[in-house]
């Protein structure tokens, strides 16, 4: 067992720990700090597969900025046992019911997959920014300028809904 | 689990270097609040503290002895744990950041030649931006377990003013990037070195930066945060002790280490102006590097003492208007602009 | 509505130019106002160490006089405490002992002397009616205290020290004003 291993089942217990405990926490602001908690360990996980940019991305757009609009909103919420809605059974039911649906096609999809090839530690440049930008503006120019397209477009957007006094 | 004898030897190495960088701008943040307000003073036709010490030298000890001593205060409604936590996220993301940043060239010793850097991530910048988002985790988790209206308050009012200013600013910083052309902040400065300042490619880009750096820092013009006219005191109101000095010496710190990656990204980090430093011996060129550091460091720091006390906050709307309206357009702009430029002349 | 002085500025309410929208300039200007103030002299005196001088007209707290051979002035007329508006000042009058030569100017001197220095408002005119220049105000502040009874002040704290026994005490007491012309 080396470092790496060691690292990566330290993450891995991080990430599903905070997982589960972001779903079973009472308080919403709670849920919101394990979500952070999650994307740290997934972060970590990247930066062991050596992609430090998609490591860092993750950070900066889920953990800084999209968990932050989260935290704004539950924080501006009165959120406590008196004003939380009671579920019926059959909604209750329907969760379950769907829940386990997603659970056997991922369990299913775990059971196909070819266990001799394994993940690739500390190897690989496929997350490193240079080759990342050259493959998105080589191979995958289409759909990356559609994309940019789409969010220039939210970000015109933004600024008109501003400018609207 | 097997460490080599010379990855032992790179460990302590750098565990040496953090501790020497993490007390040093620790250091730095205590005088430099003792700066604050010798500065106010002297801008404004007064002495300042003269009596702790030599020249009132003693004064930020003075002020942490204080804040240590005082009573500890927890109110009864809030969250324990994230009201401790929220005051440690501050300190930490602070302080965080001070790892990508060269603090000057390689320094020989004892035969080793270590570099003045804690890491030189190949994602430096990107990593700085990161730990500069995560700083408002502190004090949102702070002023929401404070239970109170205006912490609250001052709480939203800084994520959602370091949530806007950062659009801007990372805007600004693409520009940069095109320009040099990387993320590593000490190639940066190595090229920086060998050509010229960056401030001469992104002067507009550099000013975005640099109201963009004010507003992150929660520094007037942008304290809404803090507003003490109105929030009471903003997000710490209900702090007290060490707590509230935790938050305060993170605005601090917070304002040492964007002065050190304005310096960095924009006036050659450690490279001092009109000197060649392949001519020096090693530990000297790396001395004068720290020195220039420090300087371009004091510069910026005595700038957002004097914006402080010269411009009144800004109103929430104005501060809004100033960040969607115009920054963001006018990074967007410089961005095509730069663009442009590089695509033009073909670099 | 006329003007009663040519100070008044009336507010240019005309739209701002985009010079003026940049807010840039106006920035630096006051940038530079406070920079310029780096350079301005500091008013501020360093109290203890420095003292600003007391004007010649400064009334602090009241003395009880003696004359240069340590008797005491006061005859207990009351004209002070009838002239106080404060109505900060009592006492109560005795008659000299034989013997008692040494210790008191004239023939009936004051047993009691009291002056309640929370109502006292430094006038001054206690020192104008006292016809024996017995009282006066010297250069110094009332200290502050924890209790109101230290503030009744009487004898023991008004009476300047003794010009034979403790001269330069008394010369200091006595301040740098010429009070005693008006004895001779």
């Amino acid at each position: 067992m080396n470092i790496t291993t060691l690292v990566f089942i330290l993450l891995s217990l991080l990430a599903v720990g905070s997982a589960i405990m972001m779903i079973t926490s009472k308080s919403p602001v709670h849920s919101v700090l394990w979500l952070i908690v999650v994307f740290f360990a997934i972060s970590g996980h990247y930066i062991l597969m050596n992609a430090q940019f998609l490591a860092i991305v993750n950070i900066i757009v889920y953990a800084g900025a999209i968990m932050v609009l989260f935290l704004f909103v539950v924080m501006l919420m009165n959120l406590n046992k008196e004003t939380e809605p009671v579920k019926n059974y059959r909604l209750q039911l329907i969760g379950v019911v769907s829940g386990g649906c997603l659970l056997l096609i991922i369990l299913s999809a775990i059971m196909k997959i070819d266990t001799q090839q394994l993940v690739e530690m500390k190897v690989g440049d496929a997350g490193l920014i240079q080759s990342l930008g050259k493959n998105l503006f080589t191979n995958y120019v289409l759909p990356f300028e559609i994309s940019s397209v789409l969010f220039l477009s939210a970000m015109i957007g933004a600024v008109v809904i501003g400018k609207k006094d | 689990m097997m460490l080599q004898a010379i990855d032992l030897a790179l460990v302590i190495e750098k565990l040496i270097l953090i501790v020497i960088v993490i007390s040093a701008s620790l250091v730095i943040a205590m005088y430099t609040t003792f700066a604050e307000r010798k500065v106010a003073a002297i801008l404004q036709d007064r002495r300042g503290p003269n009596r702790a010490g030599p020249f009132g030298l003693l004064q930020p000890l003075a002020d942490g002895l204080k804040l240590f001593f005082k009573e500890e205060i927890i109110p009864n409604f809030s969250s324990k744990f994230l009201f401790i936590l929220g005051p440690a996220l501050a300190m930490m993301t602070a302080m965080m950041t001070s790892a990508v940043i060269p603090w000057g060239d390689k320094i020989e010793f004892f035969g080793r030649s270590v570099a003045l850097q804690i890491t030189d991530v190949n994602i430096g910048v990107l990593y700085v931006f990161g730990v500069v988002s995560l700083g408002v985790y502190g004090i949102m988790i702070g002023s929401w377990a404070s239970n109170n209206k205006f912490s609250l308050l001052g709480g939203l009012r800084a994520a959602s003013q370091i949530i806007s200013y950062e659009l801007a600013m990372g805007i600004s910083m693409i520009a940069l990037l095109m320009v040099t052309g990387t993320l590593s902040l000490k190639e940066m400065v190595i090229q920086q070195q060998q050509t010229h300042w960056n401030i001469i490619n992104q002067p507009l880009g550099f000013l975005i930066f640099l109201i963009c750096a004010f507003a992150e820092c929660n520094r007037t013009p942008f304290d809404l945060p803090e507003a003490e006219n109105e929030l009471i005191g903003g997000y710490h109101t209900e702090y007290s002790s060490m707590k509230l000095g935790f938050y305060l010496f993170a605005e601090y710190i917070n304002m040492f280490i964007s002065s050190v990656i304005m310096a960095t990204l924009f006036f050659g980090g450690y490279d001092m102006p009109f000197v060649n430093e392949a001519l020096l011996s090693p530990n000297i060129a790396a001395l004068v590097g720290i020195a220039a550091l420090m300087g371009k460091v004091i510069c910026f720091i005595f700038l957002f003492m004097w914006v402080r006390w010269t411009i009144p906050r800004f109103r929430y709307d104005q501060l809004m208007h100033l960040g969607w309206r115009i920054l963001i357009p006018l990074a967007l702009f410089n961005m095509l602009a730069t663009g442009g430029v590089i695509l033009y002349f073909g670099k | 509505m006329q003007a009663l002085t040519n100070k008044s500025k009336q507010v240019n309410r005309a739209p701002m130019s985009f010079i003026e929208r940049l807010y840039l300039p106006s920035i630096f200007k006051g940038m530079l106002i406070t920079f310029s103030h780096i350079f301005k002299k500091k008013p501020t005196i360093n109290y203890p160490e420095k003292q600003r001088p007391f004007s010649p007209v400064f009334r602090g707290l009241q003395i009880l006089n003696r004359d240069e051979e340590g008797r005491e002035n006061c005859t207990a007329c009351g004209l002070c405490a009838v002239a106080c508006p404060a109505e900060a000042i009592t006492m109560e009058a005795a008659e000299r002992q034989n013997g008692e030569e040494h210790l008191y100017k004239e023939e009936k001197y004051a047993a009691k002397y009291e002056i309640n220095m929370l109502r006292c408002i430094f006038c001054g005119l206690c020192e104008e009616a006292c016809p024996k220049d017995a009282i006066y105000l010297s250069e110094t502040f009332t200290p502050a205290d924890y209790q109101r009874k230290q503030f009744i002040y009487n004898k023991t704290d008004l009476l300047i020290p003794h010009p034979k026994e403790n001269p330069d005490a008394y010369e200091k007491a006595l301040g740098n004003r010429p009070k005693r012309e008006s004895v001779n």
